[in-house]
């Protein structure tokens, strides 16, 4: 078999380096060696591919999992998942996780003093369709404090976790929400070099995906790591 | 060109959502090969487990095929196995998965790698997945693997072999080091 057709290498400045001081649980988690830079093999150029069977229509309406509607702003997160080149990566699974709109996860150790709500529990799918669209309807989490440095707030944010076509193309990220005054304060935001890079992480407000009289829309587009090349298509 | 999405870290609250009962299963009665247990533990630079890590593997089925549209090997695919799979660390930062031995695929140029998993470690206070590689003890394909041989110092390159383990099943042991004297050789691909 020839060699694969080789995806790009990270772009330098759009992800954090493993240590980010300022971002204390870095420090010991870290390595502290030189990665060890190797060629794309077969085994890097695949990955999970996921069958539409395991994800459910209701996965992606977050406010429609339990009896009752979730209290707090409904919201609308719609976007694109393409590749470098613009390209869409089609079928491909999207998993959300996040706080409630008092900025509590249901998780057994967040102890923050926000009162859960017992109909949100924050988890969704979604498979991207044909030109690498998703849609999740959900409410807008709220921000909550965290020990990482005196009077730490995460802002408001939902992780995203994707998969793509490959081994390579794996990534977890987290969406934020324009004109939130914690962003600039964020250590993990702001463990992204490149600020321009730092900005894609915040999405837009969307008034084409806001449904009048429901919820607002907003847009975050995912781009994944691409290939100069096609591979050839049997 | 439009610029990659920057990676963040998964963070403490991942365990209500990602992984689900199950996912570190990933043969069935049908699957064909060698049944392996994989076990392992994840530590910190001071020695401390992580009880917040997630691991993800990837990996070719028994013959060496991967179940993916760019492996066009001419190999058997097998109905009954997928190669993808995921565990939590626990409160001891222990993971383990039930799956099968993988048969060689190819490597860079006319080579052929020796068998091995792919794996990813996502966790609290990682701000990207780290990538390193399962390879097993015993195996006579490792002198030849083209990736092994990227590893000069011998003592680096035995953080990515596993250890038989002596057992009612066979299993292998992979501890995983972030830091310390026995760090994990993590790759960049």
């Amino acid at each position: 078999m020839a060699d694969p057709i080789p995806y790009n290498r990270e772009e330098k400045g759009a992800h954090p380096p493993s240590l980010h001081p300022a971002y204390v649980s870095t420090i010991k988690r870290a390595p502290q060696k030189r990665l060890v830079l190797m060629p794309q093999t077969l085994s890097e150029v695949t990955g999970p591919i996921y069958g539409h069977s395991k994800v459910l229509p209701d996965d992606s309406d977050l406010t429609r999992q339990h009896k009752a509607a979730p209290l707090g702003e409904r919201i609308i997160v719609t976007g694109r998942v393409v590749d470098e080149n613009g390209r869409p990566v089609p079928h491909t699974l999207i998993e959300i996780w996040q706080a409630n709109a008092a900025g509590r996860y249901i998780h057994h150790l967040d102890q923050h003093g926000a009162p859960l709500d017992p109909n949100f529990s924050g988890t969704g799918r979604a498979m991207t369709d044909a030109d690498g669209r998703y849609k999740f309807v959900t409410v807008k989490p709220g921000a909550y404090p965290w020990r990482n440095h005196p009077n730490g707030w995460r802002p408001s944010h939902i992780h995203f976790s994707c998969f793509g076509p490959s081994f390579i193309t794996r990534l977890v990220t987290q969406m934020y929400f324009p004109g939130d005054p914690l962003i600039p304060l964020d250590p993990i935001y702001n463990s992204v070099p490149d600020k321009k890079a730092a900005e894609r992480l915040i999405s837009r407000f969307d008034l084409d995906a806001t449904v009048p009289e429901w919820a607002l829309g907003f847009q975050f587009n995912i781009v994944l790591r691409g290939r100069n090349a096609t591979p050839r298509e049997d | 060109m439009t610029g990659q999405t920057p990676s963040q870290t998964v963070g403490p609250y991942f365990h209500f959502s990602l992984p689900h009962d199950g996912d570190e299963v990933l043969v069935t009665d049908k699957t064909e090969g060698e049944r392996i247990l994989i076990e392992g533990r994840v530590f910190d630079g001071d020695g401390k487990p992580l009880p917040d890590a997630l691991i993800e593997i990837w990996q070719a089925n028994a013959a060496g095929r991967y179940d993916h549209p760019e492996d066009r090997q001419d190999k058997p695919l097998d109905p009954a196995f997928h190669g993808f799979g995921r565990c939590p660390t626990d409160e001891n930062g222990r993971f383990h998965f039930h799956t099968i031995r993988p048969g060689p695929v190819p490597g860079p140029g006319n080579s052929m790698q020796a068998p091995h998993i792919n794996v990813a470690v996502f966790a609290r206070g990682m701000l990207k997945q780290l990538v390193t590689r399962i390879y097993f003890e015993s195996e006579e394909k490792n002198a030849d693997d083209a990736i092994l041989s990227l590893i000069v110092e011998p003592e680096r390159r035995a953080t990515l072999i596993a250890h038989k383990k002596v057992g009612k099943e066979l299993a292998y042991v992979f501890d995983i080091h972030l830091q310390g004297t026995s760090e994990t050789v993590f790759f960049d691909i």
